[in-house]
């Protein structure tokens, strides 16, 4: 029999916002412990929540961007249960009026392009850390009150490299919106995922688990693939699965039971007092949906008709927001109407420049700005430059701060290309290696190539080697 | 001259014009504490000195309450100020800030006393004895309960250990106390004065409010203490009216409504004609009084336990012994140590009503209660209020007892909650449903115990209730009694 697995995601999304969701201390990373914080977000006795607007617009925009409807009408609910980087011992967050829901995100594998349910978008309080050291446990409570999106997909992702797509859209749609870090490593971005698995042809949901601690898409990507083998194994054996928290242990590459959902909490959710609830007005949302950026889907369609370049070339283009716009920069600028080596040269040579100094394109800082990359794959497409000597003067002009037009003119690296400049040259190589071209009238042509070097060493290399040979060969046979 | 029985706007005259000095007064008013504090016991940690926070006058112009000292009750945030809401759970907390009435009361010239007055812990009571520091008295009979649960700041006012005191009301716990003390105790509408920096019983319904020995000196702490506060999501921006400029203009045609839910049974007789006996001065005064209906009274009683418990189980659910108050010591179960903490340090940090209320309230918000217990009582909660909005369509102003009786005697209810529940049936409507309410001193029983009036009136006309208030007030002499304490 055929199996399919059925995944749902739960992501969190840290708020990238100057200040806190409901008080008004410092969001940034990295402080001494304890030492962003106030008495409202410390939960102390007598402070009160104010919303932070910032963080709800952002919220919403989110929700517009994943096509979800906007309630117009949305409050926030109190989820109980203790625990000490909780000071509260409630999370203020949404419970049956969530900021946005009943959307979807387009994702695309090999072409085909397959929506993505969205359940719903709510706002929400992030917690604070405890740290664990030599019998105590201390907690900084700096990340508490930092607001969070929880967005929740439907089971509508049938396997770990959907999956995986599903995650890197929703970080490029979030980093275009410029609402986030989506930085998993710093938590500011975190996913669970909910796994099932059913006969396929099957319509009824399997019993599910839900996997924990997963921190790169990779990983995501990993626990699913074993998630489905083992849930599918037991199914097998016609043994039964257990619906329960797994937590995935990256250095073993598996995932271990941690709860069973009998012990799952009664969060005891009831509206917030201390918020009355907020009414988002139509024309607000109407504003916020006409003032979003142009989203990666819409970019990638655009960048395909408007300059004729491939849809797996405007994906990669897309994936990084100011790298796309980097990208379209140049494109722009780029005169030929054929822009093939302009995309070829963005996701060549200039993303490996890029990856090797683990940033985007755009963050290259090219000598003498996109103006002397344009004309550098000018150079090549018109064969004044060697694509070899390109890729070199475009290392050199990185590391050096040199521009490229520079190092060309200083190098002496424009191909002659002029029949005229090289017909004396192979005149004069015909000439001193008269063995050569005999043999290439008796008809080894190998020896061309030896002549055309020679017509190289001659042009200190600037010659084009396709000119050179032209020249050589109708010398040769004119001479006939 | 014995000032500290003066009034606030007569000692900011006497002050301003230097006829009376304000170490004097603080001085008087520290060794009347001295005296009569023993029996009272409106204040907390008894026998510890009393000091005031200095008021931030240099900060502003305005300073209507300057050298004005006033009590709060041990709910209210004050910095640095041992604030313990009189519960062992919040042993030893000082607050790192200062509630934004503190803040507005310093600022206007107000000297804040540091040892806070008694209060029913968490404001859980009417009476004032469920405090960690024992019992608050009864002014006028030491033997009787002052109120509660700002029992300590009612008393502290009555028995002349404080010109005027800063309480809280959720269901009542200004108006009773006020009633049973013979002082001026309001309610204000919800949302008028800031909730920031007061500890939270029931987020919903609680108020900050005055108690003052006079109605002008209710209107002229009100002026200070009123007002939007961006700290506050549930303040309300809307400009605070002068109070006290329209106290003196009558209630010649004002008309006032009887509900008549309210003088039925439960209610003690002589607190019933004390109250009629008002109605009439006010008829004669110019009023014009009518019957109204309040049909859903009944119902406050079990939606506001429902409500306010509800509410109370969640915000009492940071006391943990995380990072303030009591962390009791491990009991060494086998549970976590984390599990440990929390049940022994909640066990031996909260009193029995304390349970009690958070147990009930966890109940109604549980999964499969929730939509009958919580959501029921909101909707009910909703009709209450519409009875109110229907009433004030006839009528500017309602009429009632604060209380259905005058003070009881200590230890008397304390076996019977249901009894003691009861206590607040007349004021826990104003709560419900958001509105201004008032209680002024109307006369008192054979026993010479006072009686209050209480007065509501629609959200935001706190103007109305003044000067109802003041008209009566100047009409009677009951607010000039003082009850016979530390005479020697």
């Amino acid at each position: 029999m055929e199996y399919e697995i059925v995944v749902g995601l739960e992501v969190h999304v840290q708020l990238n916002t100057r200040t806190k969701a409901f008080c008004g201390c410092s969001t940034d990373f990295g402080s001494a412990p304890n030492s962003q914080v106030c008495p409202v977000c410390l939960g102390l006795p007598g402070a009160l929540p104010v919303l932070n607007r910032t963080a709800l617009e952002y919220a919403i925009k989110v929700g517009l961007a994943l096509n979800c409807r906007i309630q117009e009408f949305t409050k926030f609910d109190r989820k109980h249960y203790y625990y000490p980087d909780l000071p509260k011992n409630y999370q203020i967050s949404q419970y049956d009026l969530p900021v946005a829901k009943k959307g979807f995100l387009n994702i695309e594998i090999d072409g085909a392009i397959k929506p993505i349910g969205i359940t719903r978008v709510h706002l929400e309080e992030d917690a604070g850390k405890l740290i664990h050291k030599e019998g105590v446990s201390l907690v900084d409570f700096n990340r508490t009150g930092i607001p969070l999106l929880e967005i929740v997909s439907e089971p509508d992702i049938r396997s770990p490299l959907e999956a995986y797509a599903y995650l890197s859209t929703l970080k490029s749609v979030i980093e275009y919106l410029e609402v986030s870090d989506c930085d998993m490593e710093k938590g500011s971005l975190r996913c669970d995922a909910n796994i099932s698995v059913r006969p396929k042809g099957e319509t009824k949901l399997g019993v599910k688990t839900e996997l924990k601690n997963m921190n790169s898409f990779k990983g995501v990507k990993d626990a699913l693939e074993y998630e489905g083998i083992r849930q599918q194994a037991l199914l097998q054996q016609n043994e039964k699965i257990v619906q329960e928290t797994r937590l995935w242990d990256l250095r073993a590459g598996k995932t271990i039971a941690m709860r069973t959902k009998e012990e799952a909490k009664d969060y005891r959710y009831f509206p917030d007092p201390d918020l009355p609830p907020f009414i988002i007005s139509a024309e607000r949302i109407n504003e916020l949906k006409a003032a979003l950026p142009e989203l990666p889907e819409a970019k990638k369609d655009r960048l395909v008709s408007d300059y004729g370049i491939s849809r797996y070339d405007a994906g990669v283009l897309v994936a990084d927001k100011r790298g796309a716009f980097f990208a379209e920069e140049c494109l722009k600028a780029y005169p030929e109407k054929d822009k093939k080596p302009m995309v070829n040269w963005l996701i060549g040579p200039l993303l490996s420049e890029a990856n090797a100094r683990n940033i985007g394109i755009a963050d290259l800082s090219i000598p003498g700005g996109t103006q002397e990359l344009v004309k550098l794959v000018s150079l090549v497409a018109e064969g004044k430059i060697s694509h070899l000597s390109a890729k070199s003067v475009l290392a050199d002009s990185l590391s050096g701060g040199v521009p490229a037009t520079r190092i060309i003119e200083e190098k002496n690296l424009i191909q002659i290309s002029d029949s005229a400049a090289l017909e004396a040259a192979a005149d004069e190589a015909i000439k001193e290696n008269e063995k050569s071209a005999q043999d290439f009238r008796q008809g080894k042509t190998g020896a061309l190539m030896f002549l055309v070097g020679q017509v190289m060493r001659k042009t200190g290399g600037r010659a084009n080697p396709k000119v050179a040979q032209e020249i050589l060969k109708r010398r040769l046979s004119n001479e006939r | 001259m014995e000032f500290y029985r003066l009034t606030a706007h007569e000692l900011v005259e006497l002050l301003d014009s230097g006829r009376v000095q304000g170490d004097e007064l603080l001085l008087q008013l520290k060794e009347r504490i001295d005296t009569v504090d023993p029996e009272v016991k409106a204040y907390v940690r008894p026998g510890s000195p009393v000091e005031v926070q200095p008021a931030l006058a240099e900060k502003s112009t305005h300073t209507p309450l300057k050298g004005i000292p006033i009590s709060i009750k041990d709910n209210i945030c004050t910095e640095g100020v041992l604030t313990e809401c009189c519960s062992r759970i919040l042993e030893g907390f000082k607050p790192p800030y200062d509630a934004t009435v503190i803040r507005k009361l310093r600022e206007a010239g107000a000297l804040i006393l540091t040892r806070k007055t008694n209060m029913d812990e968490f404001a859980f009571g009417s009476s004032t004895e469920n405090s960690c520091f024992g019992a608050t008295s009864n002014p006028w009979d030491l033997r009787r309960v002052p109120g509660g649960s700002s029992g300590g700041s009612a008393a502290s006012v009555a028995a002349d250990e404080a010109i005027a005191a800063l309480g809280s009301d959720t269901g009542g716990s200004i108006r009773q106390p006020a009633s049973f003390c013979g002082v001026v105790g309001l309610k204000p509408t919800y949302g008028r004065v800031s909730r920031y920096g007061l500890i939270a019983f029931a987020s919903s319904l609680d108020q900050i409010g005055p108690l003052t020995k006079d109605v002008r000196d209710c209107a002229l702490i009100m002026q200070t203490i009123a007002g939007f506060d961006p700290k506050d999501s549930t303040s309300v921006d809307i400009p605070v009216p002068d109070y006290c400029a329209s106290l003196e203009a009558g209630i010649n045609g004002l008309t006032i409504g009887i509900p008549r839910q309210y003088f039925v049974k439960g209610i003690d007789p002589q607190v019933k004609s004390v109250v009629e006996e008002a109605i009439a001065e006010l008829k004669s005064l110019g009023a014009v009084c009518k019957e109204v209906s309040l049909p859903h009274t009944e119902f406050a009683v079990p939606v506001y336990y429902i409500i306010a418990t509800a509410e109370a189980s969640s915000n009492l659910a940071r006391f943990d012994g995380v990072q303030y108050g009591l962390r009791a010591p491990l009991k060494n179960t086998q549970n976590s140590p984390m599990i440990d903490m929390y049940k022994s340090t909640r066990g031996a940090g909260f009193g029995e009503e304390a349970k009690r209320r958070i147990l009930l309230g966890t109940f109604s918000l549980s999964h499969g209660y929730y939509d009958a217990y919580y959501l029921r009582a909101l909707k009910v909660r909703t009709l209450i209020k519409q009875d109110f909005d229907a009433a004030f369509k006839e009528c500017d102003c309602i009429v009632t007892p604060t209380s259905p009786t005058a003070a009881f005697g200590i230890g008397e209810k304390m076996e019977d909650p249901l009894q003691m529940y009861l206590s607040d049936i007349y004021t826990i409507s104003a709560n419900l449903s958001g509105i201004p309410a008032l209680s002024v001193p109307c006369g008192f029983t054979k026993e010479g115990l006072p009686v209050g009036m209480q007065l509501m009136a629609k959200p935001f006309a706190e103007e109305t209730l003044f000067r109802c208030a003041y008209a009566y007030e100047q009409a009677t002499v009951w607010h000039k009694s003082k009850p016979s304490l530390g005479a020697s």
